[in-house]
């Protein structure tokens, strides 16, 4: 058996969760800031959508932006830039798909946090940034930190959008739910299920973690003040 | 059945149009359509008519086929069949050639086998499904380097295809056509470079689209997978049969299984798959036809 998925797979879901932290989070607050209905759930709606189409849809789509003959991919390869069929296309495709679980996650959290903590930090002067940095996020870390480790679990797991624009190259783009695949249609089965009992075992740890977090999380608020929620 | 239907409805519209010419008193228009319009029918009696027993031939034929044929069949072969032999029922399955064999194997009721490759048909003269003496080696698949139109690449010929900055092959663990690629590159030598560098697709279709899409510079396909998207992938070369151990050959052959009131049509179904008549419908999908 060879290595390079599993290390591929780990180095695309790190690195990949870096990036959907830091967007889905400021999304997140971003969206929670839109006074509109209308326009909020719009917004909201565009965001979730790679949760619940098929990764191939969003793997088609974004074949449609970097693709080699495509305006964005043509301009990038002219400066030297080849998205597509490269590791970082690998990281592109998690992002995309792990990002509305990291969204979702974080505008849930945002939205428990009460906004009395918010307003008697404005009563005070707090600038907006500091009561962002000092109270919401501390705030919502919890919810902050699971959504984190789901984006980070669909990240390690991605498939569908990867095969389309990562390709399927080994020791580059090959990760392991690709290595999987691969195998199983090549006949390799003990292959295979190696692969699929790491990804199992990488998994279950990150899930449990997560269930972990939540489950300390409801039990502190249930012994303590409960939150009213908006 | 439907041609039937089919004659009736020429029929009716022939009278109505005749009628609707010696009403108008010699109309220009009406006239010129007459005899474009009878031409049809009678076209398909002369096809029928020099085979004499042709319209009596009646009865189901199934035929079991690599999924690189579905398309002539679908498209084109069956229908061409039908307007000879109206009374034959053609039905078709298609599916890999190992997985047919297997199916086969289990009970599957075909008629004809029409495999893309000698081993499975070698298989079922061995386990007794099929006569030897009724194999036909009809077609030849050629393996070919494929580029998209607006690629720019260097590459010109299977020699030179490590110039390619990213290849796509099917993988040769499962993608016949990938086995074929790893054998005609490790002819040539480049085959240790390319396989450290090659994006390996699990089917055909995956090698076709990552080529069209631009992502793989080159890849090695069927010609008939090529055939398949003109507008989208070009052939920059074809691999000489030097460079391949065996060559791709489709044989087709009729299955001992096949019933007393069945014969007659599944005989004459082989018979027009043998002629030249669908063999140029054959080699419209990029196939050729075997002299071996």
């Amino acid at each position: 058996m060879e290595w390079a998925p599993v290390i591929i797979s780990l180095k695309t879901a790190s690195v990949s969760i870096l990036i959907t932290f830091a967007i889905g989070t400021w999304l997140a607050y971003l969206v929670c800031r839109i006074r509109k209905d209308s326009v909020r759930s719009t917004i909201d709606a565009i965001l979730t959508l790679p949760l619940v189409l098929p990764p191939t849809v969003a793997g088609f789509l974004l074949l449609y932006i970097f693709g080699s003959y495509r305006p964005l991919g043509e301009l990038l390869g002219e400066i030297g830039v080849r998205i597509v069929f490269n590791w970082q296309a690998t990281v592109i495709a998690a992002v995309v798909i792990s990002f509305p679980l990291m969204y979702r996650s974080a505008k849930a959290a945002f939205v428990q946090v009460d906004p009395i903590f918010m307003q008697a930090a404005r009563t005070i002067g707090l600038s907006e940034r500091r009561i962002v940095f000092r109270i919401l996020l501390p705030l919502a870390a919890p919810g902050l930190a699971s959504g984190g480790i789901l984006a980070f679990s669909r990240g390690l797991g991605e498939f569908g959008a990867t095969a389309l624009i990562a390709g399927n190259i080994p020791g580059v783009t090959r990760t392991m739910p690709l290595a999987i695949y691969s195998a199983v249609v090549g006949g390799r089965t003990e292959e295979a299920y190696r692969y699929v009992v790491i990804l199992i075992l990488v998994s279950f740890i990150f899930v449990w973690l997560l269930s972990f977090l939540t489950d300390r999380r409801t039990t502190r608020q249930r012994s303590g003040e409960r939150t009213p929620r908006l | 059945m439907k041609r039937n239907h089919l004659l009736i409805i020429v029929f009716a519209f022939i009278i109505a149009l005749a009628s609707f010419a010696g009403c108008s008193s010699g109309g220009g228009e009406a006239a010129t359509e007459e005899p474009a319009a009878t031409e049809e029918p009678a076209a398909t009696e002369e096809q029928a008519a020099p085979e004499e027993e042709a319209p009596a031939v009646s009865g189901a034929v199934m035929i079991a086929a690599a999924a690189s044929l579905e398309n002539a069949f679908e498209g084109d072969l069956k229908p061409l069949f039908n307007a000879q032999y109206p009374d034959v029922t053609v039905t078709g399955t298609y599916d890999s050639s190992g997985k047919l064999q297997e199916q086969i194997e289990g009970g599957l009721e075909a008629d004809i086998f029409f495999s893309a490759a000698l081993k499975q048909m070698d298989a079922l003269v061995e386990g007794g499904f099929i006569d030897a003496a009724a194999v036909t080696d009809l077609l030849l698949n050629e393996v070919v380097l494929i580029t998209s139109p607006q690629s720019e690449t260097k590459v010109t010929s299977f020699d030179n295809i490590t110039e390619a900055k990213s290849i796509a092959i099917g993988d040769p663990a499962s993608v016949p056509a990938g086995q074929y690629a790893q054998e005609v590159l490790t002819t040539l030598g480049v085959w240790d470079k390319v396989e450290s560098t090659a994006s390996m697709g699990t089917n055909v279709t995956e090698v076709l689209n990552w080529v069209a899409e631009g992502s793989a510079e080159v890849g090695i396909v069927y010609a008939t997978d090529a055939a398949s998207m003109p507008d989208d992938v070009k052939v920059l070369a074809i691999a000489s049969p030097e460079t391949m151990q065996t060559p791709v050959v489709y044989p087709v052959a009729e299955l001992i299984r096949v019933t007393e009131e069945n014969k007659a049509a599944t005989d004459a179904f082989v018979e027009f798959i043998k002629s030249p008549e669908a063999m140029s419908v054959f080699e419209s999908y990029g196939f050729k036809p075997y002299e071996g």
